[in-house]
């Protein structure tokens, strides 16, 4: 199963905390909104996606299986 | 009052389809007219077997959306269908694109029709609830309401249907949004998953079609898939109503074409030569600008393969003394405006890429302007709930590409003379510049 990131732009309130924990997938526009990499999370990667998910504090963030 | 079921109805040939009546008798349909040109409606009964019947001939027909995504209509019909519990038909007339016109004019002349589609589809999905969704002007609601209480008050139909006034905003026709406001919310689009045929109006699934492609429905319900694929080309079979306007033309309105038709053949109909114009506004506020090609064949594949939209049917020609650059700004301006303010980067993006062209339209000296808009158009696309932004976006981008030579002259020598045109593209508030 590949799994890939997803954010509720509604719910996002620009925290940011995301793109701290993740980097590599999670990058900040000029306003602090996630912008999000459309790959597949890689297994190496899916640890710290999760801790990601879990950090955002309106849990705006979502890790979903690739057929959503 | 006895229906029309006895009198023999003949298959109408040829074009216009859906604005027959209004061509032939000048004056909105009345159900007699109505029944007498086309019969009742052809129920098939609530058997649940003619669920698929219906799904399969909207298939074979290759109906797709006229609200502007054209995505297949049998598609939609059948992921409703495949639900339990209880369902909803949406009938989408709210038409808040203010350069569309057809829907409106729809539901004035053939609000029949309409609500014959959406009793079909309610059948065909098993709905036991319609909404009729129509832009608030003050005279539609009530009129399409009266339509439907002569239908009851003759027994013609076994699902009512119940007319809602949608508040005046871009986003509110959304369907999405449409769902969250029938459901008692505020009408602003929400995120999916769930989808509306997955949980939508009162969590019950839910079916919404723009209002045409329920009268089309209702027509090829009539006479079959073969007839439906009698005009149009063989991947956008049927008609489609265009709303086409040139500022310079005799007769600016709402065109029944077959699909496939050339751009140029809206030219012939409207009076206006194409050498007035310098670029068509394709797809309405969220299409695209492109070049004026008279031969391109209006179907969503022959406007996309030119990097314009079909959109909701939108053809806008803007004449030749206009600037794409300022008319691009003040739709981009109302545009920021009329997002749900929910999502980021739609909130701050917009108001940004809009004062980043209103700059450029006034020809104000900033060398890092192009730079700037380029990177934000880059970074708003696909980030917002519903397309709202994306709409934007692709407008943007597309007046940066038509419009190449005035950006370097406006980077260069400041605003245009066609700065000074009167506004051209019509805003709710303002007064649009049609001859009509």
């Amino acid at each position: 199963m590949t799994a890939r990131l997803r954010v509720n732009p509604i719910a996002c309130d620009a925290h940011g905390l995301c793109a701290g924990l993740l980097p590599e997938l999670i990058t900040l526009d000029e306003w602090g909104y996630p912008i999000i990499s459309e790959e597949p999370v890689p297994p190496e990667l899916l640890r710290h996606a999760r801790r990601a998910v879990a950090a955002c504090p309106v849990l705006a963030l979502a890790l979903t299986s690739a057929d959503d | 009052m006895s229906t029309a079921a006895t009198l023999p109805v003949t298959m109408p040939a040829g074009l216009p389809r859906l604005l027959a009546g209004w061509y032939d008798t000048g004056r909105p349909a009345g159900l007699r007219d109505h029944l007498r040109r086309y019969g009742p409606v052809p129920l098939r009964g609530r058997s649940r077997r003619g669920m698929p019947m219906l799904a399969a001939t909207v298939e074979q027909a290759g109906l797709a959306g006229h609200g502007g995504a054209w995505f297949p209509a049998a598609v939609k019909m059948r992921s409703a269908a495949a639900g339990r519990g209880p369902a909803v038909v949406v009938a989408n007339g709210s038409e808040s694109e203010p350069a569309s016109e057809k829907d409106r004019l729809l539901l004035h002349v053939a609000p029949h029709l309409v609500l014959d589609g959406a009793v079909l589809a309610a059948e065909a999905i098993g709905a036991d609830q319609i909404f009729v969704c129509v832009h608030d002007d003050g005279h539609l609601p009530r009129w399409v309401a009266a339509a439907a209480e002569q239908r009851q008050a003759a027994g013609l139909d076994p699902v009512p249907a119940e007319i809602a006034a949608v508040p005046q905003r871009y986003v509110a026709s959304e369907e999405t949004a449409l769902v969250q406001w029938l459901s008692g919310g505020p009408p602003l689009p929400t995120f999916t998953p769930p989808r509306p045929y997955e949980r939508g109006v009162g969590g019950r699934r839910t079916l919404v079609h723009n209002v045409e492609t329920l009268a089309h429905l209702a027509l090829l319900a009539r006479y079959g898939p073969g007839w439906f694929r009698g005009v149009g080309t063989a991947e956008a079979p049927g008609s489609a109503l265009i709303t086409f306007g040139v500022p310079t033309a005799a007769h600016s309105g709402v065109y029944e074409v077959a699909l496939g038709t050339p751009v140029g053949y809206l030219f012939d109909l409207a009076g206006a030569p194409p050498g007035s114009v310098q670029a068509l506004l394709t797809g309405g506020y969220g299409g695209a600008w492109i070049p004026v090609r008279t031969d391109l064949p209006l179907t969503p594949g022959g406007l996309r393969s030119a990097g314009g939209s079909l959109g909701a049917g939108v053809v806008i020609g803007l004449p030749a003394a206009a600037c794409g650059l300022a008319e691009t700004a003040r739709v981009l301006a109302w545009l920021a405006g009329q997002g749900a303010g929910q999502c980021g980067p739609c909130v701050y993006g917009l108001p940004a890429i809009a004062d980043d062209f209103a700059l450029l339209a006034a020809g104000k000296h900033d060398p890092g302007i192009l730079a700037r808009l380029r990177s934000r158009l880059g970074t708003v696309t696909g980030r917002g709930a519903c397309h709202h932004p994306d709409g934007a976006v692709r407008l943007a981008a597309s007046a940066l590409s038509v419009f190449a030579s005035d950006v370097g002259y406006h980077l260069r020598h400041g605003p245009c003379r066609g700065t000074r045109h009167p506004p051209v593209l019509p805003l709710p508030g303002a007064a649009p510049r049609r001859n009509r």
